[in-house]
């Protein structure tokens, strides 16, 4: 709908195309990652039992606002013996890596950037960039934990993008569309008719899939924390062994971009687990749009939601970071390797056996 | 000229100078790394031709898994990383008559093909169409793969484990 309205306003469908598909950078990673990382810091103080950033602004509400301006000032040091060229492509390609896979997101039933068949398994496909990029990054620098950083973090989501497929080729089975507005719009009205309450048909088969479906929620969202380097599956960034992985040697805005791209990331796995399970950018409880009869309030009222369910995800994400301890290198490969792909793969063929009956 | 036109030949362009660049390089984790462009401009050929499935598959398999494990074995393997590569010219006369009738079989290919010229139009997604036609016509050959790769992969792990 957004789209249209561009393409009306322009008469062009490629300078439409390009509007729509900056809108969520400009109006929604940019400052979700400003809040994002103040809600990090808050939540890790108030878990350890202090208070966290207090000083700028109102309990500290402006400590990131004051930590970009400090990035921006900051020199960017390039050390002699860095690959220049892959150092100064590397930020680039992590950060257009996670920003690509927002281009499939359904932020609301009025706006996706690119309403795709493909949705989903163009999400896993771009993602394969960030891998490249970090692989990149580390090299580049010409340290040996940086290297080591990008080498675990490569392994890692290399290993842990197994399971994660499975589960979402469950969801398309299930579901029967790879297009992720269309199972946004399956899953429609009160929320027993989402996919992990087994799905909108009412037979004795949702009632069967419930256990299963949670099973396959578990496994996603373990494999997806290990997918975007979060406790307690960090070790590329490992602090008291690694420095910090594979941006040691970045510095002012290109350690920006890292940063950028790892909180846009956490969102963007949020936001593919909310819409394979949990409706998406659908209102638990029915619309107070449809009610008062106003039809512009009902997408307002997805976007709260889709906001919601996205950040609520993430809030889970830090809770955990702050509650496990790190796993090591040989138990990070075992859970993913022995545990969670054949779980995954019993799952998919329970899953279909039911969806058949 | 068409706005498509432009993004063609933008992603042609790409394709070819990354892949000359991989060809060309001293440096072989250089080359890996424009290896990535090359991939990627295919994948928006692909895009443009309307090969939905064909394009988001190409990313995942060769970005995703070959150019990753690519990078990987290059990186592992010791002190790679300073060899100087030899990129000079030797059997000029058999390597000029190879490239030569090579060259001249693409472009025979290219001129004599019965290509299938079609109007621009809005392209529908083919994931439904192709699923069908491997489920259907050619499920012998797809699931015949299938087993071919599983021998590939009991191989490398029958070789790995020695």
């Amino acid at each position: 709908m957004i789209y249209e309205f561009f393409n009306n306003l322009f008469g062009s469908e490629i300078i439409a195309g390009f509007i729509a598909a900056s809108l969520p950078l400009l109006i929604f990673i940019l400052p979700f990652a400003l809040i994002a990382v103040l809600l990090e810091r808050k939540v890790a103080g108030h878990m350890q039992d202090r208070l966290g950033p207090m000083r700028v602004g109102y309990h500290g509400i402006l400590q990131t606002v004051a930590d970009i301006i400090k990035l921006l000032q900051k020199e960017d040091i390039i050390a002699r013996d860095n690959d220049k060229l892959l150092f100064n492509i590397a930020p680039i390609l992590v950060f257009a890596g996670s920003y690509a896979a927002f281009a499939a997101i359904p932020f609301t039933s009025a706006y996706i950037g690119a309403n795709i068949d493909l949705g989903i398994f163009y999400i896993i496909a771009v993602t394969g960039l960030v891998v490249a990029g970090i692989l990149m990054a580390g090299w580049a620098s010409n340290n040996k934990y940086s290297l080591l950083g990008a080498m675990r973090s490569a392994a890692q989501i290399v290993s842990y993008e197994i399971p994660t497929i499975l589960v979402v080729l469950t969801l398309v089975m299930f579901t029967g569309t790879t297009n992720l507005m269309t199972l946004s719009e399956n899953q429609t009205a009160l929320f027993w008719n989402w996919n992990i309450f087994g799905g909108p048909e009412l037979s004795l088969a949702k009632f069967l899939l419930i256990p299963f479906m949670i099973i396959a929620f578990l496994i996603i969202y373990i494999s997806t924390l290990a997918e975007v380097n979060r406790t307690p599956f960090d070790i590329p960034e490992a602090e008291s062994e690694l420095v910090s992985g594979y941006h040691t040697e970045y510095s002012g805005m290109k350690f920006a971009m890292f940063f950028l791209a790892e909180y846009a990331n956490m969102f963007a796995v949020s936001a593919i687990v909310s819409a394979l399970f949990f409706g998406g950018y659908h209102s638990p409880f029915g619309y107070l749009g449809n009610t008062l009869d106003i039809q512009w309030l009902i997408p307002v009222e997805q976007f709260f939601w889709f906001t919601f369910k996205g950040v609520f995800f993430v809030f889970v994400q830090m809770w955990l970071r702050w509650t496990l301890p790190r796993l090591r290198v040989d138990q990070l490969m075992t859970a993913s390797w022995k545990y969670l792909i054949p779980i995954a793969f019993v799952n998919l063929l329970i899953v279909g056996i039911i969806t058949l009956i | 000229m068409n706005i498509y036109d432009l993004i063609f030949y933008l992603f042609a362009a790409l394709t070819l100078i990354s892949a000359f660049f991989v060809v060309t390089n001293k440096n072989i984790v250089h080359s890996a790394f424009y290896l990535l462009f090359t991939f990627f401009g295919v994948a928006g050929i692909y895009v443009l031709l309307g090969a939905d499935f064909v394009a988001i598959v190409q990313l995942i398999v060769y970005v995703g898994g070959i150019l990753i494990l690519l990078l990987f074995g290059v990186m592992l393997t010791n002190k790679i990383t300073n060899v100087e590569i030899k990129t000079g010219t030797i059997n000029i006369f058999s390597a000029t008559v190879g490239v030569g009738l090579f060259a001249g079989v693409l472009l025979a290919a290219v001129l004599y093909a019965p290509w299938k010229v079609s109007v621009l139009q809005e392209p529908v997604s083919t994931t439904g169409i192709l699923g069908n036609l491997l489920m259907n016509e050619y499920v012998l050959v797809f699931e015949l793969l299938g087993i071919i790769l599983l021998i590939a992969l009991i191989g490398a792990a029958s070789i790995a484990r020695r």
